[in-house]
């Protein structure tokens, strides 16, 4: 008990930020129509590329002679850039496409 | 300044799933998510400090940087429409992919870190366990959902499945929990296993799920990478990735039994539901 009271005193903004991120993501996307399911989770998918800045963290942060950070950290900067890359195009593709469809 | 920087970044995120979930803005909500993606990003790139230091090897982050840029953005540019489900579920597993190989790296730290006579912090180290397992879930699961939709992966179920995978899911978590408590020499070791094991459950977890419901597990999915890069966000006091991370996997679930709900399915039919009936498993 003690040591998650210290933990949520340490990070008391994050822990805050937490919990209204979750009220918020609910909010958002609650009243999304059912055609744009997919185009939204496709969104959602690029969103969650900000892992990519960890990625750039850890890939900064290594030393010279660690190599196992060095390449691991080298591949996750990669596929963190494809996930953030990759998601945006294909739901700018998707939302281009459901566009098209409509004014036909 | 890059406080303000990731500040634009997250309100960016909200705003953009905000459009997004509009069809008159929902292009216009892509792109703003974008920018403000992009944003972060290079400000992380060039404005980050940790105790007073820059980052360093810039040249391996531009080579990162354009190298899954280019990949990511030929095939997204190329992938063929009816295509486009099983490429977010590839993407997405990417992400997942990365944040659990943050966690390895970071683990890697640590352990160097106490062999050089610093203390675990173990909240940390918690953190950096479910930025692994969640993030390896996800990766595999995204996979086995990518092959799925392409017709390489056919469904299998097999007897008890439902139980094998319970079973997996408890062994991995004690085995975390104790590396977590204690700080046993074998620390490595348990850690490679608990990233196999939390590979194979992510193969398992989605292939005897039915290829019609798919959508909904990489719905699921995605709301998985959400919280792995939320992990992240908690390990570097990051609040970009915190809020994004979050955003996603709050949304993301909502988002996943709304589908579910389109579908007049309930969640847990569709995760549970093919082991019994037909299949004849459990």
């Amino acid at each position: 008990m003690n040591v998650i009271l210290s933990f949520i005193q340490a990070h008391l903004e994050l822990t805050y930020v937490v919990i209204l991120s979750i009220f918020l993501g609910v909010e958002v996307i609650s009243r999304v129509p059912s055609v744009l399911h997919t185009p939204l989770m496709s969104g959602a998918n690029a969103i969650h590329g900000v892992v990519i800045i960890g990625a750039i963290i850890v890939m900064g942060q290594a030393e010279a002679d660690n190599y196992l950070a060095l390449i691991l950290g080298f591949l996750a900067v990669i596929l963190g850039t494809l996930n953030v890359v990759g998601g945006f195009v294909v739901t700018d593709r998707m939302l281009e496409m459901f566009k098209s469809k409509k004014t036909k | 300044m890059l406080s303000l920087i990731y500040l634009t970044g997250s309100v960016t995120f909200i705003v953009g799933l905000k459009m997004l979930s509009n069809p008159a803005t929902a292009r216009r909500g892509n792109a703003v998510a974008a920018a403000g993606m992009t944003l972060a990003i290079l400000g992380t790139i060039f404005l980050y400090e940790h105790n007073g230091r820059h980052l360093r090897n810039y040249g391996w982050i531009t080579a990162g940087l354009l190298i899954g840029g280019v990949i990511g953005f030929l095939s997204a540019k190329r992938v063929k429409m009816t295509a486009m489900p099983e490429m977010v579920s590839l993407f997405n597993g990417m992400g997942g992919a990365c944040a659990a190989l943050i966690s390895v790296v970071e683990f890697n730290h640590m352990i160097r870190a106490f062999s050089g006579g610093v203390e675990i912090d173990h909240l940390q180290l918690l953190i950096v366990f479910a930025g692994l397992i969640i993030g390896a879930v996800s990766f595999a699961g995204s996979v086995i959902a990518w092959g799925k939709l392409n017709g390489n992966i056919k469904d299998i179920t097999f007897g008890g499945q439902h139980i094998f995978n319970i079973s997996l899911l408890a062994v991995m978590l004690i085995l975390s929990v104790y590396v977590i408590a204690a700080q046993p020499p074998f620390t490595g070791i348990l850690f490679a296993l608990i990233l196999l094991l939390s590979l194979v459950y992510g193969v398992f977890f989605v292939l005897p799920i039915g290829g019609a419901d798919m959508p909904v597990v990489i719905s699921l999915l995605n709301s998985f990478t959400g919280v792995a890069a939320a992990c992240g966000g908690f390990l570097y006091n990051n609040p970009v990735m915190l809020t994004g991370g979050i955003l996603v996997g709050s949304a993301g679930s909502i988002l996943t039994i709304l589908m579910c709900k389109a579908m007049n399915r309930s969640l847990k039919n569709v995760l549970i539901g093919s082991f019994g009936g037909t299949h004849g498993g459990g």
